[in-house]
């Protein structure tokens, strides 16, 4: 598959996923984002008012194996904001994706910001 | 220059008491002094031979270990596992093994005890095993796939737990006791006879009184069992518990002074009769007695160390008090139970026939001391009996009241501070009060601090709720606020949460977290208070939970207004109130569930669950539902779920109520109403209770004249029945203390604990519920009727509110960006239908 082969020499590129009508406040959504090595689910976190405001973060959940981390619950501990997986109820770190109940774990993150209204990603 | 060669330590044995005494070698220092070299005959490292039978449901025997093979390594141990030592030549000073000869310097025997297995024959038959270690559980878990039926000689404390294992294993089982009644050691007449019944009810035969003459070939079953009245029993397998008998045979055999009904005889410092050898555990024989518990084991492996430190540390003999919970049942037995041991002993006795309930005190001549105790049934009078009988507290003026009921004349648990400085708080790891308060003092400053520093309630964790009591109030006359915040957000507990926002009309979480969130963190809140709180404001102001500013609080089943299941899609279960459905309504479950390929089964609780809904495909499914006449059924909250019911005097020749309608008028009436905890309902049609509504948080039981109202049972992990609340009820009464009830519930609750639990912790009783709910004590009733009324004048189906709002309906779409399906969600199919691959 062309499209494959060129994917993976791809280069790290700004790309819009979708407007701040899209976001829920304090919650999040899911989006695809395509990436390097190919399509990818991605979970946007959307805090109004905090220092950070988006973040976009692994959709997919290492330990029930589905796609649904956009669905948990947003919150902060210690001060550093976090998402509990709607399953298991781990919980991942917005900023690093590094799982707090296993150090072992880190979910992928993007670099994530709007330009206007538009929501946009780096991958 | 030679290096001095450290003299060498062997210990013989690792089992619970070896493994604790090399703790202590290293723990006081002995490894510098000596080369410690440990031999087990088992595979096994030692393992936790109190938690045995947990290897059946699943714990495997790396879990069970007490220690790892590196803890040996990183103490310069030498651990020979799986070398039974065979002799020991004291001429010598060497042990023998059959793969060598090891010298010693000191000498500690650690060998503990076999099961004794009484000399019938034909004990030796296949399939006739013993419960001691986990090879014996692996051939009894081989034999028994092969059984539907099996017996347990022996009805004490390993023979019961025995007994629950072979249930476990799906077996018919037996239990056949020597004695008069089960567990003769620990209990009475009275009291067996209880224990025999509460056993008996779990489906186990009990045969007490019974000698085993001998066992011959069956005819039905693979083993006959002949007793002395030539009466017979049948069985596939045998497990002999009958007791224990000290491994003194390295002792016998090397000379050393054994005890006449065996045991290698100890002096207070645990040496044998040759000073160079130490005994410790239930191998050991000291002042003519053997201990079969571990907590005196520990002791000794403990003064065993001083010994060979020539420190000066005595063994003085230990408690046998126990507290046991078998087969649910719980026993316990303190100090002189029998009250045989104790001249001119007085007892007190307790007996409800009905709780199955029985309790026994001992009280000095005097009346001033308590020298035993036996409780069968409720053992949540131990630990304040112990604590009177181990430290010899005086006891008050009637000593009856310690063992009556609690909520009527009984005496108040003794607290904390009524214990001297003496008392034992763990007895597995022989801690004090003093000890306790030391760590604290230490800087030790919450629970797990105190246990990581004094071991308290690191063994058999049955002091656990006295330790954190006295840790509590330790903390708490220090100064030190005892934190009981729901989370590190909120200084609050859920109740002082439900107040402010009652009190205050406090509508948001974001305001609430203004005017009352703890300053130092952050705003977010957490995956704890979050749905804690959505769940208060939902029972107080019942506004949609899908509303913007409650969206982010909700757990994924609320947001979507359906039950995630594990491959992230959602089950969809429609309100059925009642159980009662019309042939057309179950035609379009069908057809949704046909056009949605969806999995459908009927759940325990009278209703059809639709599972594997894609998320985006929620809003038209619930379209489809919505048209046909459903409603949401609340399935994925935190509140009323169903309410069960027979059919009562419509159909049955029985019924004496319309159950169906009552069950249809308390669904809708508390349908959308949110709780700490689900809820579920039942109402029977009469005292056949087809409904089981005894079962249920509220259930409801029709009479001749009435409905008779019972609360606070469920089903789930720790099934509890519910207790009769009042009789004989009008429909407008039954409403009235349901109402009361409920909210009560909700405003005192604490996050997440259902109603049985909640009425377990409240002080007072059931009593005091009666006093408040039906005599309104507290004069709160016309209120609590008031917020129920609110609740039900605001309800809304959650979903006819979703998909009518277009704004709300954007919250399911699968991808903000793309109208794809998650690829990643994939079915198989089996038995017919769909399920997660």
């Amino acid at each position: 598959m062309s499209s494959a082969i060129a994917a993976k020499t791809m280069t790290q590129t700004w790309q819009i996923l979708c407007t701040r009508a899209d976001l829920v406040p304090y919650s999040g959504v899911a989006a695809w984002v395509e990436t390097p090595e190919g399509p990818a689910q991605v979970a946007l976190f959307y805090l109004p008012g905090h220092a950070q405001e988006l973040y976009a973060i692994d959709h997919h959940d290492p330990f029930s194996n589905a796609n649904v981390i956009a669905r948990g619950i947003v919150g902060d501990l210690k001060g550093q904001p976090v998402v509990a997986s709607p399953i298991y109820k781990q919980h991942f770190r917005l900023e690093d994706g590094q799982c707090l109940e296993d150090e072992s774990i880190t979910l992928r993150t993007w670099k994530v910001s709007f330009k206007g209204d538009e929501v946009w990603i780096e991958a | 220059m030679n290096t001095p060669v450290k003299p060498q330590l062997i210990v013989i044995g690792n089992g619970m008491v070896g493994h604790h005494l090399v703790e202590q070698l290293v723990e006081q220092g002995a490894t510098e002094r000596y080369a410690v070299t440990v031999f087990g005959e088992e595979r096994h490292l030692a393992y936790d031979r109190v938690h045995l039978s947990e290897y059946f449901s699943g714990r495997d025997a790396a879990s069970l270990a007490l220690s790892t093979a590196d803890y040996y390594a990183e103490h310069g141990i030498e651990l020979r596992l799986h070398e039974a030592v065979t002799e020991i030549d004291r001429d010598k000073s060497e042990v023998v093994t059959p793969q060598g000869r090891y010298p010693y310097d000191r000498l500690v025997l650690a060998t503990g005890s076999y099961p004794f297995v009484p000399p019938i024959p034909g004990n030796d038959r296949e399939g006739c095993l013993v419960y001691r270690t986990l090879e014996d559980l692996d051939a009894i878990r081989a034999a028994a796939e092969t059984a539907t039926t099996g017996v347990v000689v022996g009805g004490g404390l390993l023979g019961l737990e025995a007994a629950n294992a072979l249930r476990g294993l799906n077996l018919d089982t037996a239990v056949v006791e020597f004695a008069p009644r089960l567990m003769p050691m620990q209990v009475d007449a009275e009291g067996g006879e209880l224990l025999r019944e509460k056993i008996e009810a779990l489906g186990v035969q009990v045969l007490t009184g019974r000698a085993t003459q001998e066992i011959v070939d069956g005819e039905a079953s693979r083993h006959r069992m002949v007793f002395q009245d030539e009466k017979v029993l049948e069985t596939d397998l045998i497990v002999f518990s009958a007791g224990i008998r000290p491994r003194d045979e390295l002792a016998r055999d090397s000379g050393l002074e054994i005890g006449e009904r065996g045991g290698v005889v100890i002096d207070d410092n645990c040496l044998t009769s040759d000073p160079a050898i130490l005994a410790i555990g239930e191998v050991a024989l000291w002042n003519n007695s053997i201990f079969g518990l571990v907590a005196p084991g520990y002791q000794m492996a403990k003064v065993a160390a001083a010994t060979l430190l020539e420190g000066n540390e005595a063994f003085k003999g230990a408690d046998m008090s126990t507290k046991l919970k078998l087969m649910g049942v719980d026993v316990g037995s303190i100090g002189d139970a029998h009250g045989d041991r104790t001249p001119g002993a007085r007892q007190f006795r307790f007996l409800d026939p009905l709780k199955q309930q029985y309790r026994k005190l001992v009280v000095s001549s005097d009346g001033k001391r308590l020298v035993g105790a036996m409780l069968v049934g409720d053992n949540s009078y131990y630990d304040t009996l112990l604590q009177y009988y181990a430290n010899r507290i005086e006891l008050p003026e009637d000593p009856a009241s310690l063992i009556l009921p609690a909520g009527s004349e009984a005496a108040p648990a003794l607290g904390p501070d009524a214990l001297p400085a003496t008392a034992t708080i763990c007895s597995c790891h022989n801690v004090t009060k003093a000890d306790v308060c030391s760590a604290i003092d230490g800087g030790a400053v919450d629970l797990g601090a105190v246990k990581g520093a004094t071991k308290a309630s690191t063994g058999c964790g049955g002091c656990a709720a006295l330790l954190k009591t006295l840790v509590d109030h330790e903390l708490e006359s220090r100064g030190v606020e005892v934190d009981k915040s729901i989370c590190e957000h909120f200084a609050h507990t859920r109740q002082e949460l439900y107040d402010i926002v009652r009190v205050e009309g406090i509508k948001t979480f974001s305001e609430l977290m203004e005017k009352h969130g703890n300053p130092k963190t952050h705003k977010l809140g957490c995956d704890i208070c979050k749905p804690a709180v959505a769940s208060i404001l939902a029972s107080c102001f019942n506004e949609p939970i899908t509303d913007a500013a409650h969206i982010p609080l909700q757990d994924t089943n609320d947001t979507f207004m359906a039950n995630m299941q594990k491959n992230g899609t959602y089950s969809v279960v429609p309100r059925i109130a009642g159980g009662e459905i019309t042939p057309d309504k179950l035609v379009v479950l069908g057809q949704v569930a046909q056009k949605y390929e969806l999995y459908t089964k009927i759940t325990g609780g009278q209703r059809i669950d639709l599972f594997g809904a894609r998320l985006e495909d929620l809003p038209a499914i619930w379209g489809e539902l919505i048209e046909a006449g459903f409603e949401t059924g609340h399935a994925y909250g935190k509140s009323t779920r169903t309410v069960k019911s027979c059919v009562g005097s419509t159909w049955c020749r029985y019924g004496v109520q319309d159950s169906v309608g009552m069950a249809i008028q308390i669904e809708n009436r508390y349908k959308g109403l949110r709780a700490p905890h689900k809820l579920k309902f039942a109402v029977s049609g009469c005292t056949r209770e087809c409904a089981e509504a005894q079962s249920k948080d509220v259930g409801v039981i029709a009479t001749e004249n009435g409905w008779n109202l019972y609360v606070c049972g469920n089903g789930g992990m720790r099934p509890r029945h519910a207790e009769l609340f009042a009789t004989d009820l009008s429909d407008e009464e039954l409403f009235r203390y349901i109402d009361r009830f409920l909210m009560f519930y909700i405003r005192t609750a604490d996050r997440l604990q259902r109603t049985s639990v909640w009425r377990e912790n409240l002080e007072g009783g059931l009593d005091y519920l009666k006093e408040v709910i039906l005599e309104d004590s507290l004069g709160i009733g016309e209120e609590l009727e008031r917020q129920m009324q609110a609740v039900v004048d605001t309800y809304e189906c959650e979903w006819a509110n979703a998909i009518s709002d277009p704004e709300k309906l954007k919250r399911f779409r699968s991808f903000v960006n793309d109208a794809r399906p998650d690829p990643d969600i994939i079915y198989t199919t089996e038995r017919g239908q769909l399920r997660p691959a």
